[in-house]
């Protein structure tokens, strides 16, 4: 049983601060410093959590952030994890997937079922026409922490940051990378995920002083910013790297990444080595120096490298018993020297440990039948690196067989190994690596060239057991304590066909459960590579990928920002309590609410005003584009349909631009301001892939003009109705007569005294005039408008409404990406004759062919109005039992009365008068008839 | 996230780029065939390797040229699309 012990030198605990917390419903206390792991150690307790398939007892077994069977659900957060989470004063924590407890889990009957349940049996068993039921069934046992639905949103905030050098790890190599790579005047990132810098040195004691020296330095260091409690999530292009720390991620930029990252120590694998009290030598020195916790009074040690020897130093040193050191090589060399009087065993054979009534170990059966009783058993029988974030950088590793360890031989630039994830254990050479690692990651941060790093040192001596793994006839010897894999179901994997790391994974899920076979993975393809008489030396490891840890959700989760463009009249807008919708981006004035009036009244209201007196709605989205040049028109010709060279300065014309495919992407109003000036608008929502793809087009014909995104710099209204040119006269000096200003005119004066193109307009109505001003003085300017008097504002809603009777169609609403100019009743603004255009080939083509489908326009029956038939927008056409169409547009039109839309039609369907007939939303089929637009000729 | 090396505006995050596709040569639009005029829109060899394509640094506006291949997901070269003409050639 763990106990806690007198102060250990150098403990991170604080013993005068007593935190009391709640543990399945018992009370318990720690101390400010632990982790909730180690608070339950210190009181004893063995069992932390139930395993995910067969729910067997499980303590702490790495205490290294990969303890998967010790998670805990703590108030509304899932899944916990209890070796690396601080423990805080109040915490109601509770063990995950147990029923009824973490005791008595009622659930713990499923390890007798195990015989029924081989290694992909869910594959077999679980499909067909049951499925559905089975995954209820399952759902019900499996998962883990509870999800709190009701939990409150935390905001986590995320930061962007830039560095020479990031050096992941801060263990003696990567402190002496650090420091050289700042000597060298690098602006150096130093990242552990440990909550103290120092590495290894922190647990084994292993030149601790010089370690000490070297986190003191990089504390006064100006150049290194050290993050301890903080690691790295992901590795992604150009060395763009995800930092996780426990309340903020950062994004940083690296000039040069540094792998320090160390190794990660493996278990053994034999019978129920994964019994509460069986746990990593490593695991044990962090709960011994960091937590001050025995593992125990009686401690085996099962050792295959000199590392185990100096655990057993370690223990004694601080007045733990050792029971024995079971070295699993035949010949210990040297390491066991100087524990003379303690029980040392080579070449041992572990079989079996064995429970005692709490569950916990008792003692280690041997093969030859010998049993040594203890209350902890320690595993030191090697590493594997911590590789997984140097594979998503791209590096490949190779099995060295001199070192049993996986090492990198091949790293992408800018990235660099340094350490024992390079093999390297002896600790003054790790600092001597660390120190030539460092400088050529600075140059190469600051010269953007490869470094002179070396090839990889020589390393002194292997560490790691080739083969520790001893499968029992009758299981329960765990390769992967996360998802309670055995020996067997490895080989059964094997024999089924899934004989390669990769398809073993995905068949046993091995490596998938929450540490990602952190500790599994190595010993999963030796069990592999030794069935198939191959070696790891030619066998590929699992591809690794982000995240290194499981991530909280909250780190990934978006601000919930959304942005939005305000017109330069806005506040005009609100204040006439304009209801909103969002236009490419933009915050448009869908309607403006009068107090007492419902939507479509308010609609058909600003509607009403245009049409007998005068509206102003706000047209600023509208993208605009300026184009400067002798070639301009030349240009405009190539680009738009229709032809406007020959456009006289002073007049606008209508510009239809198609894809090469003779498709309709954008429309427009386009003006010639003087010879070698146009100045145009694009829809809203084409503003900035319009004016981009000019560009484009300009920068493949390279013709004499220039290209000016005007969309920001000018608002735009439109004044429209019957009273528009006496309210426009009144505040313009520019003679607005039907002479002077004819349709389809454009004139540069003053409005309201502010600058201004005012351009003759008919989309909504027969007169209109839309006025561009500057952006800056365009709250004067609609102020005026405004006061004129009997102006009514009107809205995106009002608007569609009036274009329609005019029968005009909405590029992107009316149009779709199949639908031609021709097709779109708008040959008219095509001059097939001109020497070129884009999507003239293709039009062709299309003329041709003929027509596929018609815009045409129609109306409902007064009838099929009066019952109450609601026609939508793509609702269908039927006819004779097939489709026939869709309705692009419709609405009640306040002028005539009536219903009308525009819908895209088969062809034989076009002629007007035709009737045919609409399947409403609700399944009615309503009658209508085609006729002929614009539906209103002239107001 | 990647940088691009933009000609003009230098070393930028990927985030403000946007690719319009491989550099291809339209046929001529009056003497090819339908076949050919269709083959040039809608057909795009998706083979892995060295592509030469459109891409524009969108605040600024400007189109350039960048070569990279797609197979090792690496950008080899970005250069001014004046340059192409004598790029193309070689």
């Amino acid at each position: 049983m763990m106990y806690r012990l007198p102060a250990v030198a150098g403990e991170w605990i604080d013993r005068s601060r007593t935190l009391a917390f709640e543990f399945e419903g018992r009370a318990f206390q720690g101390f400010a410093g632990d982790t909730v792991s180690s608070a339950l150690a210190a009181a004893g307790e063995m069992t932390l959590g139930r395993s995910f398939k067969y729910h067997r007892r499980r303590g702490i077994f790495s205490f290294a952030n990969h303890d998967a069977n010790n998670l805990f659900q703590v108030g509304h957060l899932p899944n916990v994890r209890g070796d690396v989470t601080a423990l805080e004063d109040g915490m109601r924590i509770s063990a995950v997937n147990t029923r009824g407890g973490l005791a008595r889990d009622r659930a713990r009957f499923i390890e007798w079922l195990a015989p029924f349940l081989p290694v992909g049996f869910y594959y077999k068993a679980f499909h067909g026409r049951n499925f559905p039921r089975w995954e209820q069934r399952i759902r019900a046992i499996s998962g883990l922490g509870r999800i709190a639905a009701d939990a409150s949103r935390e905001r986590t905030p995320k930061r962007y940051a830039f560095c020479d050098v990031l050096v992941v790890g801060a263990g003696a190599s990567g402190l002496a990378t650090a420091l050289s790579a700042a000597d060298a005047g690098a602006h150096v990132l130093l990242v552990d995920e440990n909550a103290r810098p120092g590495g290894c040195a922190t647990w084994t004691g292993a030149a601790a002083g010089e370690v000490e020296t070297l986190v003191s330095r990089v504390v006064e260091s100006p150049r290194i910013e050290l993050l301890p409690g903080t690691y790295v999530a992901g590795v992604y292009a150009d060395r763009w790297v995800a930092l996780v720390e426990p309340s903020r991620m950062t994004k940083v930029r690296a000039g040069a990444v540094v792998f320090a990252t160390g190794v990660i120590e493996q278990p053994a694998v034999f019978r129920n080595n994964d019994l509460p009290g069986v746990l990593l030598g490593s695991a044990a020195q962090r709960l011994l120096r960091r937590h001050a916790i025995a593992p125990g009074k009686r401690v085996a040690i099962l050792t295959a490298n000199r590392e185990g020897y100096e655990l057993a130093r370690d223990l004694r040193a601080h007045d733990i018993g050792v029971a024995a050191v079971l070295d699993l090589r035949a010949d210990p060399g040297g390491d066991s020297y100087g524990l003379g009087d303690l029980r040392c065993v080579a070449g041992v054979v572990p079989e079996a440990a064995m429970p005692g009534s709490d569950g916990a170990v008792r003692a280690l059966r041997v093969r030859a039948g010998e049993t040594i009783a203890c209350d902890a058993l320690l595993m030191s029988v090697g590493f594997a690196p911590a590789s997984a974030l140097l594979s998503q950088a791209g590096a490949v590793m190779q099995y060295d067989m001199a070192l049993q360890q996986h090492v990198p031989v091949k790293l992408p630039p800018g990235f660099f190994a340094t350490g024992r994830v390079n093999g390297t254990y002896d600790s003054a050479a790790r600092r001597q690596d660390g120190r030539d690692v460092g400088a050529a990651a600075a140059a190469y941060a600051q010269g953007g060239h490869a470094g002179t790093h070396a090839a990889r040192p020589e390393r002194t001596r292997p560490v790691s057991h080739p083969y520790p793994v001893f499968p029992h006839p009758s299981g329960r010897d765990f390769v992967d304590l996360d998802e309670d894999i055995q020996v067997k179901d490895l080989l059964t994997s094997a024999q089924e066909g899934f004989d390669s790391p990769e398809l073993m994974k995905r068949f046993s899920t091995l490596g998938m459960g929450p540490s990602q076979g952190k500790l599994s993975n190595l010993h999963g393809a030796r069990i592999l590579v030794r069935s198939r008489d191959a070696t790891l030396a030619d066998t590929a490891l699992t591809t690794q990928r982000p995240f290194y840890h499981p991530m909280p959700l909250k780190h990934l989760a978006g601000m919930g920002f959304h942005a939005h463009r305000h017109s330069s009249v806005h506040d005009r807008h609100v204040a006439l309590d304009a209801r909103f919708m969002t236009v490419g981006g933009w915050q448009r004035p869908e309607y403006y609410q009068v107090s007492g009036q419902s939507r479509a009244d308010c609609i058909a209201a600003e509607a009403r005003a245009v049409r007998e007196g005068a509206g102003l709605i706000d047209v600023s989205t509208l993208g605009k584009i300026e184009i400067f040049g002798p070639d301009a028109g030349a240009f405009l010709d190539r680009i738009y349909t229709g032809s406007f060279s020959d456009l006289r300065v002073g007049m606008t014309r209508y510009g239809l631009l198609l894809d090469e495919g003779g498709i309709v992407r954008d429309d427009g109003v386009i003006a010639r301001l003087a010879d070698r000036h146009f100045y145009f608008t694009t829809t809203t929502s084409g503003a900035a892939s319009v004016y981009r793809e000019l560009l484009l087009w300009n920068t493949r014909w390279r013709m004499d003009c220039a290209f000016v995104n005007a969309t920001g710099h000018r608002a735009a209204f439109n004044l429209a109705g019957p009273r528009s040119r006496e309210r426009l006269q009144a505040l313009t000096g520019i003679d607005l007569s039907e002479t002077a200003f004819p349709f389809l005119a454009v004139r540069e004066g003053r409005v309201a005294g502010v600058e201004a193109r005012v351009l003759r307009a008919g989309f909504v109505s027969s007169l209109g005039f839309e006025v561009h001003v500057p952006f800056g003085s365009a709250g004067a300017v609609w102020d005026a408008l405004m006061k004129a008097g009997g102006v009514r504002a009107f809205g995106v809603e009002a608007q569609r409404v009036l274009r329609l009777e005019k029968g005009h169609a909405i590029v992107a609403q009316d149009t779709d990406n199949l639908t031609n100019p021709f097709e779109a009743g708008m040959g008219w603004a095509v001059r097939m004759q001109k020497p070129f255009f884009v999507g003239q080939r293709s039009l062709r083509i299309h003329v041709r062919r003929g027509a596929r489908q018609k815009l045409v326009g129609f109306e409902l029956a007064p009838e099929q109005v009066a019952s109450g038939a609601a026609i939508r927008e793509s609702n269908l056409l039927i006819h004779l039992g097939g489709i026939a169409g869709r309705v692009t547009s419709v609405a009640q039109s306040p002028t005539l009365g009536r219903t009308i839309g525009l819908a895209m039609a088969n062809p034989s369907l076009a002629a007007p008068g035709t009737p045919i007939v609409i399947r409403a939303s609700d399944g009615r089929l309503v009658s209508a008839r085609v006729v002929r637009t614009p539906f209103l000729e002239a107001e | 996230m990647k940088i691009i090396q933009c000609p003009l505006n230098g070393p930028r995050p990927l985030l403000e780029f946007v690719s319009a596709g491989e550099v291809r040569n339209a046929p001529d639009p009056d003497t090819c065939s339908d076949n050919e005029w269709t083959a040039y829109l809608f057909n795009r060899a998706s083979v892995p390797g060295v592509k030469r394509e459109w891409w524009c640094h969108t605040p600024s506006g400007y189109w350039f040229i960048v070569e990279r291949d797609t197979a090792r997901d690496e950008i080899l070269a970005t250069y001014d699309a004046a340059e192409l003409p004598a790029r193309a050639g070689a």
